[in-house]
């Protein structure tokens, strides 16, 4: 079928020049993911995505499994190429993995020989930065992270809340201006959740990194972000982005106040309407 | 370290579970050379173990023993060598390269089909009765596992592990010496201990088609001349040889592997 096999092939890309406004660092435009199973069948993953990011700015993408979220970040971090469409950093057409990003994982994926600190190490390695400069650093995340005297410790001797702490202080070692994060705090308990969302609070509003976070949790997306960009499956795109403008710092009393239910109803009311309800 | 608590246990659990062994094995001996004498056993059908001890003390002391041990242990470590060298080499080379895969993997697998005792006959015709065709036929055996066990292992790094390399702009090769080498670790040492203990075997089999020295070549002799007892004391050295190898590779792995945690084993490895 000429006509199908047409349509899979991607579309000529659209250049999106940078914008002179200097604030936007990442513009995404018609971004087009699409899968080809064994069968034949062409399944969109991610459909006409369009999203510009604002330096500094703490972006909540939700979603229900399938909506292509994680596909869409992993998409950003370079490690996935896309079908159509384009993306610019930092006035760049992204091309591949940048050393200007951190990335945390759902898992906290650890390597089992490297020490916390050897693990935290891991991307100044890679990028051959400055170790004595960096490690100092390292040092410094571990310990803000609550991890001071685990450095010498093995993963396998940790919890997994702690190797998710040391996951997040690999990805913010070398300093990357932009942070992606994949449900970072999926696996762990309600409390610890808790703390870390305030941890993640702090750490943004200190040094004023771009933030991208993939959750399941809408209040939690509400409590961190900026903009709450709303994602539906089959095929994966954005129906809405709610613009959350609580006062900073948002705290935990906060999530019973009205205003923040507001929010939540606003961005559920659409799964309802799309009749998936497994967020 | 979480081990802490629950090694005084272990310890004790360990002793314990040595007297026991100590106290079958006593049993066993007992009863063996007890059921010999009752039952009147001729010596050539099974040796009581007082005259097997004494056989294993008399070749002791001619000399005899040591020097065949010599010979066999000699062409043991340098086919188990070789062939490991020579696995560990080539499957670098296939796990790297798909188009070196295409080309070598077929014939590796063809002759990998050929029961390596087959082949030993050609062998000792090729590289004559001295130690040369031991070792070429203890290398072809341990070869294999080494081989296999590389690629496998050079291939089972995690997806996910890869996937943060290369988010953190790691090239093939950092990806490779950081993460893919290690994950091979493991598996290489299950090829190691798998081939080590296949190299006795390859090395006596070798010295049963034709030898003029080793402990294969001993065991033919002590047998024409109905010398069971002493046949046995080889036995027993060949086993305690194959014993000890092995428990070299299991502490090399312990110690290099550590993060593989094999809890329990612990103690009785350190």
């Amino acid at each position: 079928m000429p006509s199908l096999r047409a349509s899979i092939l991607p579309l000529p890309s659209a250049t999106v020049a940078a914008h002179g406004d200097g604030t936007c660092l990442v513009r995404i435009a018609a971004l087009q993911k699409t899968y080809k199973t064994k069968d034949g069948n062409v399944i969109e993953a991610l459909k006409d995505i369009n999203l510009d990011v604002r330096a500094s700015e703490f972006i909540g993408i939700v979603g229900p499994s399938g909506c292509g979220k994680t596909t869409l970040l992993k998409i950003l971090a370079g490690i996935l190429d896309r079908s159509a469409g384009e993306v610019v950093m930092a006035g760049e057409s992204l091309d591949g993995p940048s050393r200007e990003l951190g990335v945390v994982f759902q898992a906290p994926v650890l390597l089992p020989w490297r020490t916390v600190l050897q693990n935290v190490m891991v991307p100044v390695e890679v990028q051959k930065r400055d170790r004595a400069v960096f490690e100092k650093r390292a040092r410094h995340l571990l310990a803000m992270a609550g991890l001071s005297g685990f450095e010498g410790k093995y993963p396998s001797e940790l919890s997994g809340g702690m190797q998710q702490r040391v996951g997040i202080c690999r990805a913010l070692v070398h300093d990357p201006s932009f942070l992606l994060m994949d449900e970072p705090f999926g696996a762990l308990d309600a409390m610890t959740r808790e703390t870390m969302n305030g941890e993640l609070q702090r750490i943004w509003s200190e040094s004023r990194k771009t933030i991208l976070l993939v959750t399941h949790s809408i209040a939690e997306a509400v409590y961190l972000a900026d903009r709450v960009v709303v994602m539906t499956p089959r095929p994966g795109r954005i129906v809405d982005v709610v613009t959350v403008d609580l006062p900073r710092p948002r705290t935990l009393a906060m999530q019973n106040t009205p205003e923040f239910g507001r929010f939540v109803a606003a961005i559920r009311r659409h799964f309802h309407s799309e009749g998936s309800l497994d967020t | 370290m979480s081990g802490n608590a629950g090694a005084p246990t272990a310890l004790t659990r360990w002793t314990g579970n040595l007297l026991l062994q100590a106290a079958v094995f006593c049993i066993f001996i007992s009863g063996w050379e007890g059921a010999v004498r009752f039952f009147g056993i001729p010596k050539i059908v099974l040796p009581p173990p007082s005259q097997i001890a004494v056989a294993m003390w008399e070749s002791v002391r001619s000399g005899d023993l040591q020097w065949h041990l010599a010979v066999t242990m000699y062409e043991i470590m340098a086919g188990f060598v070789i062939g490991a060298v020579g696995g560990l080499v080539l499957g670098f080379i296939i796990a790297l390269s798909p188009l070196m895969e295409r080309i070598f993997y077929p014939y590796v697998i063809a002759f990998q089909t050929i029961p390596k005792v087959a082949i030993a006959p050609i062998i000792v015709i090729w590289f004559g009765y001295g130690v040369a065709s031991k070792i070429v036929i203890t290398a072809t055996i341990a070869f294999f596992p080494l081989l296999a066990n590389t690629i496998m292992g050079l291939r089972a790094a995690p997806y996910d592990q890869v996937e943060m390399m290369v988010s953190y702009t790691a090239t093939r090769w950092q990806v490779f010496r950081m993460v893919r080498l290690l994950q091979a670790l493991p598996y290489i040492f299950v090829g190691l201990d798998v081939a080590i203990v296949l190299s006795v075997i390859g090395a006596i089999v070798g010295e049963f088609v034709g030898a003029k020295a080793g402990l294969g070549y001993l065991i033919l002799q002590k047998n024409f001349n109905f010398d069971m007892a002493g046949t046995f004391a080889i036995l027993i050295i060949l086993s305690v040889i194959g014993v000890g190898l092995h428990a070299v590779i299991v502490v090399a792995q312990r110690r290099i592997v550590f993060w593989m945690d094999t809890t329990g084993d612990r103690v009785t490895g350190a």
